[in-house]
């Protein structure tokens, strides 16, 4: 069914309680024509892009744990594309611009929020470094422009722009286009839409292994739940593609990392934008609900435990407490931690594998949630044409033996 | 917060005297091996590493302490320290490790 104001007053008619459910969990066919390994926001797009855009409607997706329930629901829902790189723009404008109309393509609330993103410079590198970032984002058709003290305050009233601070306010690199999302509904929306076109969804039904045929060519995935036959696959494991990808017999450059985040007692809006600082280390938003969001970098050593430190959560709330000395008396709610696969350049591998009919898309790091609908179009893409888009194709995994590398762990942000 | 076992001081202290370091026993090639590797071998010294579940070998520093690095076998899905171990020893059998794991905490 779809959702519209009349199908809202029809339920409220009978108290809500027939509401249909929005998709159904299904057990696996024999065999499909492509099998997305991971139902987080990634894959679940990438089958939804698969059915809608490129015409291949025989899909499965297997999860291990429940839909939305890794990196997708353990993220700060940042959404932005102000990246240095030219490749990286193209990928993450590429992102934005679906997102822009993303509620509407899948009739699903997925709350899109343009509010901005506030990236406060502290020293004269951050400014040198941030109008760098401005201006070739703008050559990029990327929105991003540079506010004074003055205006940054303007859009935070709450910053405190006098110089004579620790880490005074010296400008901000803004962008306007981008803003906030709510993490469940990406999931639920391209979940429901996928599976509207005749995908299946198919929940706790860990891949354990990856079977070859003599070509060396992929024949399916073994699961928790049997065999499934595929003549594609779309690995979409964030921090465990190096565990699926060692199936194939495969070793990526990849590392996963713990990566915290937290959130407040809900109180009245008071931070209208997503405000970064590189510098003091750390950012902010706050939730629809009125919680603050707040998160920073990964935790320093390798793990899949999906905890982190906590020495790293009150470094992370000392440094919110340097620019923003009015949440000091705040009490956090809730915090978590999801498993992020870094690469050694901080930018994606999205693309084709060494193993005919594997394609991959991983390396999203600490920044994947901005791109899912980005990333599941190109990973979607690939696999219909066993080849990648003019924009993904820069992120293969060659460039780490032939040394283009795009570097934005160099160029940016500390929260990348 | 995790202790972490120093085998040179030989003391257990709080995780944040240490730095971690990357995955252990990554032995740079020589000058004569470095002129014969090719691009793919050059790629998986640099970059390719485990990154695997379960017992990992990796080297840390005791940054804020004796400034020495060390390795440890730590599992990646528990954070358990398995040992500690200095520096030029071997990297340890998977029945070596087991062995320590029966044996408990290091």
């Amino acid at each position: 069914m779809k959702f519209s104001a009349r199908s809202l007053f029809a339920n409220a008619l009978s108290g809500h309680q027939n509401w249909p459910e929005q998709f159904p969990n299904k057990e696996p066919k024999k065999e499909y024509d492509v099998v997305i390994v991971g139902a987080g926001g990634h894959g679940l797009g990438a089958a939804y892009y698969l059915a809608n855009k490129y015409g291949i409607t025989n899909v499965a997706v297997v999860e291990k744990g429940w839909l939305g329930g890794g990196n997708t629901g353990r993220n700060t829902t940042i959404i932005r594309s102000n990246y240095l790189f030219d490749e990286s723009a193209g990928i993450y404008d590429h992102a934005v611009d679906l997102w822009d109309g993303l509620s509407q393509e899948l009739n699903y609330n997925v709350m899109f929020s343009k509010r901005g993103v506030l990236m406060l410079a502290h020293n004269v590198h951050d400014v040198q470094s941030f109008q760098r970032h401005v201006h070739a984002n703008r050559l990029n058709g990327v929105d991003n422009k540079w506010l004074s003290p003055e205006e940054c305050q303007k859009v935070v009233p709450i910053l405190d722009i006098s110089q004579n601070r620790r880490f005074p306010v010296m400008g901000g690199a803004f962008q306007q286009r981008a803003g906030v999302a709510r993490h469940d509904s990406v999931a639920w929306g391209y979940a429901r839409a996928a599976s509207k076109l005749g995908v299946d969804i198919i929940q706790q039904c860990k891949v354990i292994g990856i079977r070859r045929g003599a070509d060396g060519a992929v024949e399916g995935v073994e699961t928790e739940k049997g065999y499934i036959g595929a003549k594609k696959i779309g690995v979409s494991a964030a921090g465990n593609s190096s565990v699926v990808m060692d199936m194939a017999g495969l070793r990526f450059p990849l590392e996963s990392y713990p990566l915290q985040a937290l959130v407040s007692e809900p109180v009245k809006p008071i931070v209208p934008c997503v405000i970064m600082s590189n510098a003091v280390h750390a950012y902010i938003s706050q939730s629809d609900k009125g919680e603050l969001v707040i998160g920073a970098g990964t935790d320093q050593y390798t793990s899949y435990s999906q905890r982190g430190a906590l020495h790293l959560v009150e470094h992370n709330i000392m440094s919110i407490c340097e620019i923003f000395p009015i949440f000091k008396r705040m009490r956090m709610l809730r915090n978590w931690g999801g498993i992020v696969d870094v690469t050694p350049d901080r930018s994606p591998i999205v693309g084709k594998t060494p193993v005919p009919g594997l394609y991959v898309n991983c390396g999203w790091g600490t920044g994947g949630f901005k791109a899912t609908p980005g990333a599941a179009d190109m990973l979607a893409y690939t696999i219909a044409h066993d080849a990648p888009h003019k924009i993904n194709a820069p992120f293969n995994l060659d460039r780490f033996v032939g040394g283009r590398l795009i570097d934005e762990a160099a160029a940016a942000a500390v929260a990348h | 917060m995790m202790l972490i076992h120093c085998p040179y001081c030989d003391e257990k202290r709080p995780e944040i005297e240490f730095a971690y370091a990357g995955e252990a026993h990554i032995a740079r090639p020589d000058a004569a091996e470095q002129q014969e590797m090719s691009d793919a071998q050059w790629s998986e010294f640099l970059f390719i590493r485990d990154n695997k579940r379960g017992e990992h070998c990796e080297r840390w520093w005791h940054a804020n302490g004796c400034n020495m690095f060390f390795n440890a076998v730590r599992n990646t899905v528990t954070d358990k320290f398995v040992k500690t171990y200095k520096m030029g020893q071997k990297r340890p059998s998977a029945s070596q490790i087991s062995k320590w794991n029966e044996g408990g905490n290091v």
